[in-house]
């Protein structure tokens, strides 16, 4: 018949005769017969695996990977061979949410060592199974403040990441929540702007760390000013930058979230990444979504489950604070197996190759003559630069020789990413080919 | 058996990873912004990880190891071709931000993938940005919001969704900001129309509905429905996570339905990854293409394809074009079936589940007896020796993947079959006289049932134990 469908045709007629039916097409006598299709689909031929092959080699054909200086919310990490060998374990590929704990261990498990890690990174008590990304994870957040305080206005600082910015008042919009931006002074969010805008209205404040600019922020004095409020402080975070920065736990937020994708995951065209939330032991119960928990079967064994579902949506419906249900949990896997083979010691010390690496492009850039710098603020391993002419011709001019110059943020303005994979060839190919670029 | 956590087999100054020369000199961090403690990861050498995720990848069951018939979740054949296919640089390696001329064939992708959909859903366009089932819902409910705004009509607050709904309707519904109707079931199991009438008011925005729905049932008066909806203004929500009872026979958008999502990782044979990642791509009829969520792609008039970001949209919902590499794996799987096989689809999951029911019927009780669509509700054994919880638990010594249990929630002992078009006449024989024999175990030896699992690697869990005292960190096990 066809490679995925084992009927014969005497299963089918066999099959039939026990369900007490003549054909098939019986199976659906209760379809009015004005819904039945009975013409030819128009959907392409049934290829075979060797058309298939030729196909997506095709495709494939058609997009090109490029030497990236392109960060902006999507990274390009170290990505190990033992990463994929352990994802495309059928096991871990092909089962189901883990509902079925005795024969799910493999899952619980590596969701509790998910869990912990991101407790460890982010220095938070609590984290769920993951989110499907970090833009939605903020979200996600905004809700959980939300659910908390039950006020109506979410503060964003406008140095977020403009996609996440979006997608949160997409949220905030259709459940009938409203946001208004904060400045921002120096490409840092004004702390002075914040001050005039928190009233009794304010649910939550929203911050990124290092922010859209790359810049790591002082946010020394946002938790007793957000904590008077009796607002929450949700800190959007890059967690590869955590193993040496500070923790959104030691800046004081209530929850921390952002995106793992710098953990592993390749840039993947936007996804699969995977979001995670975090939060303090005082909110555990607000957050969505799986919780994977330890506990003991009826022989006194180890085990692990999925624990405190009273807060989820298949038992809470319409009361529930959140809808999502499955995730990202085999991204999740790719990540945990990333910072195991890292550790405590190859976190570190990724975390500051990225920095270095960065640091020292935008030396090689201001050196060109051709960049001017917009701010002496910190920054991680993105910055921004001022070139002399027209970024855009710059950008197009490097795109002729298969690089990614960077995110444009105004005629003149360009952020730059230098990632932890990059070779001092390839950051140094970058300064000499922008000094010999002409476009003005 | 294997039992340790990977940090228990940290050992200081172990690791697992080999690094290029730093060639680069080193920066001054800021000592301000400086963590003050160390992270507790693990330390560990290569090998150590890959034992530790062997050992814990054999705790688990997946789809390649036997039957896995988990109503309402289409555990069918994950295609390897196309887990070999995106694992390519050409997919993995591209950048979501990088110029559309540099990614045309991902572009490609969506769009094909869209008249696809669109042509075997009867739809006019899918957007692809949802990350999942529930997210699609979402997605597609924040159109519904929309589409009643933008014609003034601020009065439609309220969703009805039938009390036979799987939980994430009502949530989604919650979460877009609507009331939440419920509506009756009647004795044959579908929405009861009289009740359907009476909730019906100008203040409803729409219906969610599953075809067939969470009993496994078609709605016969779908077209009844479709028209009580519309003639009050208000949309059809189909809820795709049954689509495989469909596909391929009809179509929702020609039973009425408005907005659609889809589980890629269901019907369209993404794998589900242990939960996630999946994708629930959203199609709308042709006048909401607009409010599709941003990015939207489009074809130009030189051929070729572009991203934009379209006014009239919802807004963006997720970080960047949803899961690219689920629904590229989609593409191929629509590829593979080709429209010689697509209505086999449907054609052979039902009758794998009309096969499991006649099969059963003397041993499991069946709430409702019609003819079933792709899956089979019980309600709990007939002999009631055993609960549905038993059952399944016993369905795991014989190497099966339970059944759904518990839901739908109509039933006090659900037990919801899917076999899905992928299994044999033979596995699903060897399925149904294990079923009987747990039947017969029941009465016979009902404490071997209270007590199974008898054979995996761990047994019946405290669950409760688990909640009273949550332990969900290794942090948390150290001053246990």
């Amino acid at each position: 018949m066809f490679k995925y469908f084992p009927h014969t045709d005497s299963d089918i007629e066999a099959m039939l005769k026990r369900i007490g039916l003549e054909t098939l097409d019986d199976l659906f006598c209760q379809v009015d017969p004005s819904l039945k299709i009975n013409r030819k689909y128009d959907i392409p031929n049934s290829h075979s695996e060797l058309e298939l092959k030729k196909a997506i080699k095709a495709i494939a054909g058609q997009n090109k990977p490029l030497l990236s200086f392109l960060g902006a919310g999507t990274y390009e990490p170290f990505q190990f061979s033992v990463s994929q060998a352990i994802t495309s374990r059928q096991e871990f590929l092909t089962s189901y949410t883990p509902y079925q704990p005795e024969i799910s261990q493999g899952t619980l498990q590596y969701i509790f060592e998910w869990q912990s890690m991101i407790c460890e990174l982010t220095g938070m008590d609590a984290t769920n199974a993951s989110m499907y990304d970090g833009a939605t994870a903020t979200a996600e957040a905004m809700f959980m403040a939300y659910g908390q305080n039950k006020r109506p206005k979410i503060l964003i600082s406008s140095a977020l990441n403009p996609r996440v910015i979006e997608v949160v008042k997409t949220y905030a919009k259709y459940r009938g929540l409203t946001t208004e931006l904060i400045a921002t002074e120096d490409y840092q969010t004004s702390l002075a702007d914040l001050k005039t805008k928190l009233n009794e209205e304010v649910s939550a404040v929203i911050v990124q760390q290092p922010n859209f600019y790359g810049i790591v922020e002082d946010y020394s004095q946002y938790k007793d000013l957000i904590s008077a409020n009796n607002s929450l402080f949700i800190m959007n975070v890059d967690p590869s930058t955590l193993p040496v920065l500070k923790t959104p736990r030691e800046w004081g937020a209530g929850i921390a979230c952002g995106d793992a994708q710098p953990l592993g995951i390749a840039p993947n065209w936007g996804g699969p990444y995977v979001g995670f939330l975090a939060t303090t032991a005082k909110y555990l119960r607000r957050l969505p979504g799986r919780i994977c928990g330890q506990t003991k079967d009826v022989d006194g064994k180890r085990g692990f489950v999925l624990t405190l579902q009273a807060r989820e949506q298949h038992i809470r419906r319409e009361k529930a604070n959140s809808n999502i249900c499955s995730n990202q949990s085999l991204m999740a896997l790719q990540v945990v197996t990333y910072l195991s083979l890292l550790g405590k010691q190859g976190t570190k010390e990724v975390a500051l190759r990225a920095y270095n690496n960065a640091h020292y492009l935008y030396d090689g850039l201001i050196r060109t003559g051709k960049f001017v710098p917009v701010t002496k603020a910190p920054f991680f391993k993105e910055f921004v630069l001022k070139y002399c002419g027209d970024a855009e011709k710059l950008q197009n001019f490097l795109l002729e020789k298969g690089i990614l110059g960077g995110y444009r943020l105004t005629d003149r303005e360009i952020l730059f990413y230098a990632s932890e994979t990059r070779t001092k060839e390839e950051l140094d190919l970058l300064v000499r080919l922008v000094g010999e670029c002409d476009v003005r | 058996m294997y039992d340790k956590l990977i940090f228990e087999l940290s050992v200081p100054g172990r690791i697992g990873y080999n690094l290029p020369n730093m060639e680069v000199p080193s920066y001054e961090l800021p000592k301000e912004f400086k963590r003050s403690d160390e992270p507790l990861l693990p330390e560990v050498s290569e090998i150590d990880v890959v034992r530790h995720y062997t050992n814990l990848s054999r705790k688990n069951y997946g789809v390649d190891q036997g039957m896995y018939p988990l109503g309402s979740c289409t555990m069918k054949y994950n295609p390897k071709i196309n887990e070999q296919l995106v694992n390519n640089e050409s997919f993995t390696m591209l950048h979501p931000l990088q110029p559309a001329s540099t990614v045309q064939g991902a572009l490609k992708v969506y769009d094909k993938l869209s008249h696809w959909l669109s042509e075997l859903t009867g739809m006019a366009k899918f957007s692809f940005n949802g990350f999942a089932g529930a997210h699609g819902e979402l997605i597609g409910l924040m159109i519904m919001k929309e589409y009643h705004l933008r014609r003034g009509d601020t009065k439609r607050t309220k969703v009805i969704v039938p009390a036979s709904a799987h939980g994430t309707n009502p949530a989604s519904s919650s979460v877009a900001g609507f009331e939440v109707v419920e509506v009756a079931t009647n004795s044959e199991g579908c929405v009861d129309i009289d009740a359907l009438k009476q909730v019906l008011n100008d203040e409803v925005a729409g219906i969610m509905l599953t075809n067939p729905n969470t009993l496994g049932l078609y709605e016969k008066d779908i077209l009844l429905i479709a028209k009580l909806l519309h003639d009050n203004g208000s949309l059809l929500y189909y809820d795709g996570a049954n689509l495989n009872a469909l596909l391929g026979v009809a179509r929702p958008g020609d039973m009425g339905f408005d907005i659609v999502h889809l589980n890629l990782h269901k019907t369209f044979s993404t794998p589900h990854g242990g939960g996630g990642p999946g994708a629930g791509p959203v199609g709308v009829r042709e006048d909401l293409v607009d409010l599709l969520p941003n990015p939207q792609v489009r074809k130009t008039t030189d051929g070729t394809y572009e991203l934009y970001d379209n006014p009239k949209a919802i807004g963006r919902v997720s970080g960047f074009y949803g899961n690219f590499l689920v629904v590229l794996k989609a593409y191929m799987y629509v590829l593979t079936l080709g429209h010689e096989n697509v209505s086999n689809i449907a054609k052979l999951s039902v009758l794998n589940a009309n096969y499991i029911k006649e099969s059963l019927r003397d041993y499991y009780k069946l709430p409702i007896d019609s003819i079933c669509m792709h899956e089979v509700v019980f309600d709990g054994l007939i002999s009631q020796a055993v609960t549905t919880l038993d059952v399944a638990k016993r369905l795991l010594d014989y190497g099966y993947h339970p059944p759904t249990i518990y839901f739908p929630l109509l039933f006090h002992q659900s037990l919801m079959i899917e076999p899905t078009e992928g299994e044999s006449k033979e596995t699903l024989d060897a399925f149904i006289e294990t079923m009987k024999k747990i039947a017969e175990e029941a009465v016979s030896n009902p404490e071997l049932l209270k007590t199974a699992p008898h054979t995996t690697v761990v047994r019946r869990l405290d669950e409760v134990q688990a909640a009273r005292n949550p332990i969900i960190k290794y942090r948390d096990t150290l001053h246990d």
